[in-house]
């Protein structure tokens, strides 16, 4: 078993009009970690896509071990030893770690005789670098073991050239390390060939050989990583040798608490305990940011703030207040919520642009009274004003607002949540799946909200963000507050080894 | 015997007796909602089941051929729910339930003219030959169908866990997406169950008119299969399960009738519903807002 090389010749990609890649190249050499960089949307999963036999390339072709050979449906890569590792796992999250590895084999014998096949199963775990507990149910694993599952399958599936799908978004930056240094160690030891498919700068400086760089679809540079700045990888990726303005942070946080959580409990979900924080407090013109691993308790924390979730025990407190997040409260006391998937939390994606963009005002008046009557006019022209505003790009302002992209869909959201006077604002995940632009813009939002004066709370999975943004940061682990720190002169790997738990 | 023992004795026998059609129909449901799928039709095909073995019964004057011909008529019309259900936007919890329509239907419409004839009944085992008193030897006389059910959840046990066609259900009804990276046919296997789940069904159906209460009429059926969907949900879809599931609700359908026959003569109707208000006990302890339930297949469509 050794590592494959693979190239793309010319490939390109047409659906129906659009051209989602136009004669992109990329040579990835055996044994070798090379990273294919590019925004959201720059043709990244389109080509790897084609190169596993999911899409047919309209032109081009494929070389592995420099002979040319036909892809036309997933089984032609898993019979040439091309495997890939999902951004959304696949494996079967109520399955064990050894079903779920038996089960992706070709062959599976009709009936399973498990003290054999768990004796292989050990006997193969034993020549791996790293391990995974075999009896273990996928689904009560962290995401971080559940990742490095999904590389074992692979290398039980005896693959060759191994694709990673952005493999660090869902990991702490210890568990993301780990994992591609682990990776970085089969390739160079020569048994595999890994395409890491990512966006992070840093992961490309410290674990990728060479870079392919794509951009809306075409070809946009390539190096050895050695010899490459980040400076010049930023100006490939986004054309435009820009480093996003930094932050204006202006004013210290007030002394009157804004937000105060006590003794909050939850239900847990499926296995996973519930919420258990005993107090957390946020203060006007500050940003707390919860940092912690996925499926923590953030998600309920946020539910239970934006009134999605009913608390067992407990109490919510804004400007010294109980607070049930009641449509009347959230109004009297302006509390604004960003929540995760705007689409799916905050939207109608049904109802036209217009009318998401007046859902938090559309049943009061200029005076906050409550109307009867809704004022057509008065909400075209609030809609005209925040699209204008915040650059929402549109069709129109009568189109569902499920046609739009994800950026500006966030860019509605934020537009109305951040319209009027904000006391409180809950935020969670604000910039996934946005491009550099736009994830700039958003932030750059966030920290004008709290420059005047509203209280914030930033919920997020990427820590980069909240250092960046956060006055304060509060790590959870299993729903619990485990660890708290002023956000100047906080270490990045302290906090991972809170939200690991392990401190 | 006193009145206590008299009632004790008579909720075993129908524990024993009273369960088995519960034990057919929630294996069956078990089956089919493991692979990601509902049936609320069930009900259906139970009726349909004991009407096409009552009548083949009576035709070849051997009710275990009714039994076979009561499993065949249920997989024939789960085949139609799982294939109808596999088509785009079909909604199998709409579905299900125009299949239970359909079932009772057809059974009522062929069975007429087997309502007054007597078909040959299944035979019992009488396991109570040891005991004196002639309650406990008609309580222990069991139908040999009890122990194929119970027979039937331990093979499904080992099914889900030991064989390449279990782990696929378990596959499909967890994960959708796992599953087509697996180049797995969803609809296929899910078909598979619920045709197979249907024929357990049948075979609950068979039970009812050949055993307990052992003749056709259009009353037969007092809504075992729709309670076999709250029983899998108490069972956690797991099979071994669904038998003590099964034995509570026999001895709760037991309750009426052996408090008639002490001679508590007032308000034991009202004991009759006591396997429904079980089935509202149990969903209600057991179902609670805001939580994911335990062991329910991923790709259930009530669960998302």
């Amino acid at each position: 078993m050794s590592a494959l090389a693979v190239e793309a010749v010319a490939i390109s990609k047409r659906f129906g009009a659009f051209t989602a890649l136009a004669d992109v190249s990329m040579k990835v050499a055996p044994a070798s970690v090379h990273a294919l960089l590019g925004e959201n949307g720059a043709g990244k999963s389109t080509l790897v896509k084609c190169l596993l036999g999911y899409y047919r390339a309209d032109e081009g072709s494929f070389l592995i071990d420099g002979r040319e050979e036909i892809i036309g449906r997933p089984a032609d890569a898993d019979r040439l030893g091309l495997g890939m590792v999902y951004q959304h796992f696949t494996l079967v999250p109520a399955m064990t770690v050894a079903e779920n590895l038996v089960m992706s084999r070709a062959a599976v014998p009709a009936v399973i005789d498990w003290g054999r096949e768990l004796a292989a199963l050990e006997a193969f775990m034993a020549r791996m670098p790293f391990r995974v507990k075999l009896t273990a149910e996928v689904g009560t694993l962290a995401a971080g073991e559940r990742q490095k599952t999904e590389i074992l399958k692979q290398l039980y599936l005896q693959r060759r050239f191994l694709v990673l799908d952005e493999p660090t978004s869902v990991l702490t930056p210890q568990e993301a390390d780990e994992m591609l240094s682990l990776v970085q160690g089969l390739a160079h030891g020569g048994s595999i060939s890994v395409l890491i498919i990512t966006h992070k700068l840093k992961e490309v400086a410290r674990f990728a050989d060479d870079v392919t760089v794509l951009r809306r679809g075409r070809f946009a540079g390539r190096g050895a990583t050695a010899r490459l700045g980040a400076a010049e990888l930023t100006a490939m990726m986004i054309g435009e040798p820009q480093v996003p303005a930094s932050l204006q942070r202006r004013g210290a946080p007030m002394a009157a608490e804004r937000l105060r959580v006590r003794a909050l409990r939850t239900a847990g979900d499926a296995g996973r305990p519930g919420l258990a924080i005993d107090t957390l407090s946020v203060f006007p013109r500050e940003i707390v940011g919860i940092a912690g691993v996925s499926g923590n308790g953030q998600k309920d924390l946020a539910e239970v703030l934006g009134g999605q979730r009913i608390a067992e025990s407990g109490e919510v407190i804004v400007a010294g207040e109980t607070y049930t997040a009641t449509r009347a409260e959230a109004q009297a006391r302006g509390v604004r919520v960003l929540p995760e998937e705007p689409l799916r939390n905050g939207c109608v994606p049904r109802m036209s642009v217009s009318d998401n963009l007046n859902l938090r005002s559309f049943d009061r008046d200029a005076a906050g009274a409550p109307r009867l009557w809704l004022d057509g006019a008065a909400m075209a022209e609030r809609a005209r004003r925040m699209i204008a505003g915040y650059g929402v790009r549109a069709p129109s302002r009568e189109v569902p607002i499920g046609v739009l992209s994800g950026g500006n869909v966030q860019r509605c959201v934020l537009a109305r949540e951040l319209d009027g006077e904000v006391q409180l604002l809950i935020v969670a995940n604000p910039c996934f799946g946005l491009d550099v632009k736009a994830v700039a813009e958003v932030r750059a939002r966030i920290m004008a909200a709290r420059n005047g004066g509203a209280a914030v709370l930033l919920i997020s999975e990427d820590l980069d963000e909240i250092l960046e943004l956060a006055d304060r940061i509060v790590v959870m682990h299993d729903g619990r507050i485990v660890h708290q720190t002023p956000a100047a002169g906080a270490d990045a790997q302290t906090i991972g080894a809170h939200m690991l738990g392990s401190h | 015997m006193g009145a206590l023992e008299t009632v004790t004795v008579a909720m075993v026998a129908g524990a024993l007796r009273v369960s088995t059609p519960f034990l057919f129909v929630s294996l069956g449901e078990c089956l089919t909602e493991r692979s990601g799928r509902i049936n609320l039709g069930n009900e259906g095909v139970l009726v349909l089941g004991a009407m096409v073995a009552y009548a083949t019964s009576y035709h070849t004057g051997n009710p275990w051929l009714g039994v076979v011909a009561g499993a065949i008529a249920g997989a024939l019309l789960g085949a139609v729910h799982g294939g109808v259900c596999s088509l785009a936007r079909v909604n199998d919890v709409a579905m299900g339930i125009a299949i239970m329509l359909a079932g009772t239907g057809i059974a009522f419409f062929f069975g007429k003219p087997y309502v007054q004839p007597v078909a040959p009944q299944l035979p019992r085992l009488p396991l109570g030959f040891w005991a004196s008193a002639p309650p406990v030897k008609s309580a222990l006389s069991v139908s040999p169908l009890f122990f194929i059910g119970l027979a039937a959840a331990f093979a499904m046990h080992w099914f889900f866990r030991a064989t390449r066609m279990g782990l696929r259900v378990r596959i499909v009804g967890d994960s959708a997406d796992a599953a087509r990276a697996l180049g797995l046919s969803i609809d296929r296997i899910r078909l598979f169950a619920t045709a197979a789940g249907s024929a357990l069904a049948g075979i609950g159906g068979a039970f009812l008119s050949l055993s307990y209460p052992g003749s056709w009429n259009e009353g037969l059926s007092s809504g075992q299969g729709l309670m076999a969907v709250a029983l899998v949900v108490f069972a956690r879809w797991n099979p071994l399960n669904c038998v003590i599931a099964a034995l509570i609700f026999g001895a709760a359908g037991a309750l009426g009738p052996s408090l008639q026959t002490v001679g508590v003569t007032k308000g034991y109707y009202l004991f009759y519903a006591a396997p429904y208000v079980v089935t509202l006990v149990i969903l209600a302890a057991t179902v609670r807002p805001g939580r994911a339930l335990r062991g329910m297949p991923g790709e259930l469509s009530i669960g998302r």
